[in-house]
């Protein structure tokens, strides 16, 4: 028997390949009995980020198939990595002051970011479900960690135990999932799959085994991007979590999950969408409606973000139902401004956390307003911008959505879509009626202020305005990175 | 200049927002003396367009038109005409006004008047857009200084007010972005081209059943803003607890922009279905007239009296429109003006009393005139007018209206003439208790009249109230060939449906049904 060995394409992997290296120095870096090496760390992480992202860049439009269609580099999953790769780096930026004050300064830490990275951007770009699965678990096993990153702290464990319960449960669907796809059609590979479904007409079509593979993997992915009925594991993860690896676990993962959400439905099963269109519309309004309830009781920061956030994967699933040509783009666009505002919003709550009081209830901002006007002021911004308020960020990518599902004719999908955003501008402006309304009932204390910290904001800010005002340029380039999709 | 005046009009106020952020928050009198200067030189350059403004025609002007957003065919398109400049005037007549009638506030001027400046940039915005994209934009930004207008310096129960004041309008703007998305794809559907562009959207027929929905839409979020009957309740509670400047802006402008969407968008773009709807408006207005008037009539806190008679007379404002005919909707149009004049006035005068006594209760007051006479004349003019006595401007307006109604329905002219009476009741009958009867409250002994700067904002709204209604000739004629254009338009669209549907057409433009109407780029 003759083995052939599948054609090992170093350039098109390059990126996963830098990192993973900057990912194992930092490692070795711990190794170094003396202090100053701490913060190499962060410089080593940072600079291997920015690398990784150069030499994605780079590869945009000069795509490649390699490892056999086990890993595309295309300008969809280039476009997410770069996406992925932006909001790691303003991770770290985010996490520097955050880490040190809350004495969990290990080399670990950037290490699983940069692990977690790393799984996202093999999930992206995977060409076959195996592949697709062993990022999604590299990046979970990474983050099971993270989550649960402050050793001493009870909630952090909680949510860590709790989301790998949860998580590797929702595993077990997945992998069953991949193999009723299998058993039914022969073959791992997205693009296969696609034309055996073509081919096959409609026998396959109706095969149960196929249907259960694809409910099971909506299961699994569904569970990555917090959709309702998976989304329970949220609230307590986002709660207990290091507040830089929250930020973390709203902008990257689910980006990443969108992707292989999208990838998979739109290429291989695009023949069946008869079925999942309908399982999806269903989930869409689920995950919007109950997202945004459940936001209107939370009385803690984190926690009600951690409740819009599920909301917002709730108006990414309207444009994964409309599932036109303006759906997908505006699903990268989404992808972008939500990252932005919402690690905007964890900088400010980790600009007022102090060691050992995390300061993230309502009661915590009141009077914030008058006392740090600057702060209060984008704070309000980043909120107004995820409740859809013109002209930031967040409005676009709703308008875009909205519009997309109007196109495909979901004129009732996209009524609830509205409708549950004008629910949601109830608990985002609460924050608000905090900030500036009540008397402030605490000392804020001197508050920290790093550099680090305030790039991020200046960043997002400037992000979260630039996509209201002039979001040609963003619009462009993921019409341009869903091309290769149609 | 005439291509970018508008734009310069419209940011000059955000260009005051960015000095005031300058200025030390201490510094009080240079914060007030800034905001007020910035809004001045608004008031004034936005007078340029009205010394320049061709009367004798309906076309946009000073039209500015450049690509935003290309993919999406969304322009920054402004301009302006009859139907628009007076309220564009309006508000810039406004401001400076409740900048002065803000000198006493203590707490958080600077960003106040941040606020406050903010307000105007988004109002005249809603203006003067003409892109639907655009005038989105203006009309959610504007939602949030009011909102901190009146959550952050507003009465005891704010929070709740400006709650509910955020939550209500921006659950009818919703609806009304999906229908605007929907008259996008419509439009290009049927003409190839996509584009948000109102002047070239109003050029489309849209097929019954559409319409019907697309005016729903639309309904909301303007019956909500106006607000008519069912809708009104946010207005009690905003006016309320808002502070006087936020009261006049709120009673002056926003309220139009309900009744200027309905002109601007309703009218032209779904000319059945306001047909169709006219008998559920007529009712719900001639509601809205004779409630606001009774419960007005109750009312013991002067605030909420008058915010009441503001659902009243905007009963009649959308009674007006909706008889289609030229008096009816000139008289409207007017009467929106007087509205923003009088009631602002109202507003402002119940400022006045509350600044000195920190009471708006009727029952509080009595024998006013013998301590502020000064102030109780002004006030009775201000009564009269808004009650729509002749010879003031309040009647103008009126008149035209039920003229324009009668000649559609009488019943509901007479029913809406009931109106005005009611007014009279209330009105007269609270301007007795509070000005005359005995001096009874100790508390009112030692009030002071009119202070030199309430004069200032005072009189100029005095002064027009007896122009508009001695004569209201120059104002009717700049808004007379945009009326008249709106009602041939809307005439012609109604013939060419019809004409249609008989074809059994689903869909189709009528390119040649007005030739003579010059698309602006």
């Amino acid at each position: 028997m003759e083995i052939i060995l599948p054609q090992i394409d170093l350039k098109s992997i390059a990126p996963i390949l830098v990192l993973s290296i900057a990912a194992i120095l930092v490692l070795l870096i711990g190794l170094i009995p003396n202090k100053a090496s701490k913060s190499l760390y962060y410089y080593v992480s940072f600079l291997g980020i920015v690398a990784a992202a150069i030499l994605t860049i780079k590869q945009f439009d000069n795509n490649s198939v390699s490892f056999n269609g086990a890993y595309i580099v295309d300008n969809f999953s280039i476009f997410f990595n770069v996406v992925i790769l932006a909001c790691s780096a303003l991770v770290i930026l985010l996490s520097e002051s955050y880490i040190k004050q809350e004495d969990i300064n290990f080399g670990e830490y950037y290490c699983l970011i940069m692990f977690a990275t790393v799984g996202m951007m093999i999930m992206t770009a995977g060409g076959n479900l195996l592949m697709i699965f062993l990022g999604l678990e590299v990046l979970s096993i990474s983050l099971y960690i993270l989550a649960g990153f402050k050793r001493d702290n009870e909630k952090s464990v909680e949510a860590a135990l709790k989301y790998f319960i949860l998580g590797a449960f929702i595993t077990g669907f997945l992998l069953f999932g991949i193999v009723l796809v299998y058993g039914a059609t022969g073959s791992f590979d997205l693009q296969e799959i696609a034309s055996i479904l073509k081919a096959d007409g409609s026998k396959i079509l109706t095969d149960p085994m196929l249907l259960l593979g694809m409910i099971f993997l909506i299961f699994g992915f569904g569970f990555k991007v917090a959709t309702v009925p998976f989304h329970s594991w949220v609230p307590d993860v986002y709660e207990g979590a290091p507040t830089p690896i929250t930020a973390f676990f709203a902008a990257g993962p689910k980006a990443a999950g969108f992707a292989i959400f999208f990838r998979v439905f739109l290429v291989s099963f695009k023949e069946l969408d008869l079925h999942w269109v309908k399982i999806l519309w269903i989930l869409a309004v689920l995950t919007m409606t109950v997202g945004n309830l459940i936001a209107i009781k939370q009385n803690s920061v984190k926690r009600m973000l951690a409740y819009s956030s599920i909301a917002h994967a709730g108006y990414i699933i309207v444009a994964l139902v409309a599932c036109n040509n303006m759906a997908m783009a505006s699903v990268l666009f989404y992808v972008v401004a939500y990252g932005l505002m919402n690690i905007g919003a964890f900088s400010i709550i980790i600009l007022l956390g102090r060691k050992g009081e995390e300061n993230t209830e309502l009661e915590d901002y009141a009077g914030l307003g008058f006392k740090h006007p600057l702060l209060a002021i984008v704070m309000t911004i980043f909120l107004l911008s995820m409740a859809g308020i013109p002209p930031l960020a967040g409005f676009v990518g709703k308008f875009y959505i909205f519009s997309s599902a109007m196109k495909s004719g979901f004129v009732v999908l996209a009524v609830i879509g509205v409708i549950n955003s004008v629910i949601s501008v109830y608990y985002y402006l609460r924050v608000t009626v905090f900030m500036y309304m009540k008397k402030p009932n605490r000392d804020f204390g001197q508050l920290c202020f790093s550099p680090y910290l305030i790039l991020v904001l200046l960043l997002t800010l400037w992000g979260t305005f630039q996509l209201g005002l002039f979001p040609s340029n963003l619009i462009n380039i993921a019409e341009r990175s869903i091309l290769i999709l149609q | 200049m005439n291509a970018i005046i508008l734009t310069i009009i419209t940011f000059t106020p955000l260009i005051g927002t960015l000095r005031l952020l300058l200025i030390n928050g201490n510094n009080e009198d240079k914060i007030k003396k800034s905001a007020l200067i910035n809004s001045i030189v608004t008031f004034f350059l936005s007078l340029h367009l009205f010394f320049n403004f061709d009367a004798s025609s309906f076309e946009y002007q000073f039209v500015q038109n450049i690509p935003w957003i290309e993919s999406f065919g969304i322009n920054y398109h402004v301009g302006i005409d009859g139907i628009s400049i007076l309220l564009f005037l309006l508000t810039t007549f406004l401001t400076p006004i409740c900048i002065l009638a803000s000198w006493s506030i203590k707490e958080r001027i600077k960003e106040y008047m941040i606020a406050l400046l903010f307000l105007e940039v988004g109002m005249l915005g809603v203006f003067i857009s003409l892109d639907f994209f655009l005038f989105y934009v203006f009309w959610e930004v504007m939602l949030i200084p009011m909102y901190l207008l009146i959550g952050v310096w507003g009465g005891p129960r704010r929070i709740y007010a400006a709650m509910k004041f955020f939550i209500y309008t921006m659950a009818g703007s919703v609806l009304m972005l999906l229908a605007i998305i929907g008259l996008y794809y419509l439009n290009g559907k049927v003409t190839g081209e996509y584009t948000f562009d109102i002047t070239k959207l109003s050029d489309l027929n849209i097929p019954l059943n559409i319409q019907f929905w697309m005016f729903l839409a639309f309904f909301f979020a303007f019956a909500i803003k106006v607000p008519m009957f069912p809708f009104h309740t946010w207005l009690p509670d905003a006016h309320v607890e808002a502070p006087t400047a936020g009261s006049v802006i709120l009673a002056g402008v926003l309220l139009k922009m309900g009744t200027y969407g309905f002109l601007r968008f309703c009218l032209p773009m779904f000319p059945d279905a306001c047909h169709q709807f006219v008998p559920i408006v007529s009712w719900l207005a001639i509601i809205g007239i004779i409630y606001g008037a009774l419960v007005a009539m109750v009312q013991d806190d002067l605030k909420k009296l008058v915010a009441y008679s503001s659902v009243s007379h905007l009963g009649f404002v959308m009674l007006g429109m909706f008889a289609f005919n030229q008096q009816g909707i000139e008289g409207s149009l007017l009467q929106m003006i007087n509205h923003g004049i009088s009631t602002g006035a109202l507003f402002l005068a119940v400022g006045m009393i509350y600044e000195r006594r920190h009471t708006r209760l009727i029952s509080e007051f009595g024998g006013i005139t013998k301590k502020m006479p000064i102030f109780c004349g002004l006030f009775l003019v201000i009564a009269l007018s808004s009650i729509g006595l002749p010879g003031l401007n309040g009647f103008v307006g009126e008149f035209l209206i039920l003229l324009g109604v009668f000649k559609v329905n009488i019943l509901y002219a007479v029913l809406a003439a009931t109106g005005v009476i009611l007014a009279a009741c209330y009105m007269l009958w609270m301007f007795q208790r509070v000005m005359f009867n005995k001096l009874d409250n100790p508390e009112n002994e030692n009030l002071k009249d009119v202070s030199k700067r309430e004069y200032a904002y005072l009189i100029p709204l005095i002064i027009l109230v007896f122009w508009l209604g001695i004569y209201p000739k120059p104002f009717l004629n700049v808004l007379e060939p945009s009326v008249n254009h709106l009602i041939e338009q809307m005439n012609n669209k109604t013939k060419s449906v019809i004409k249609e549907d008989n074809k059994k057409e689903v869909i189709s433009v009528n390119e040649d049904h007005f030739p003579e109407f010059p698309l602006v780029n």
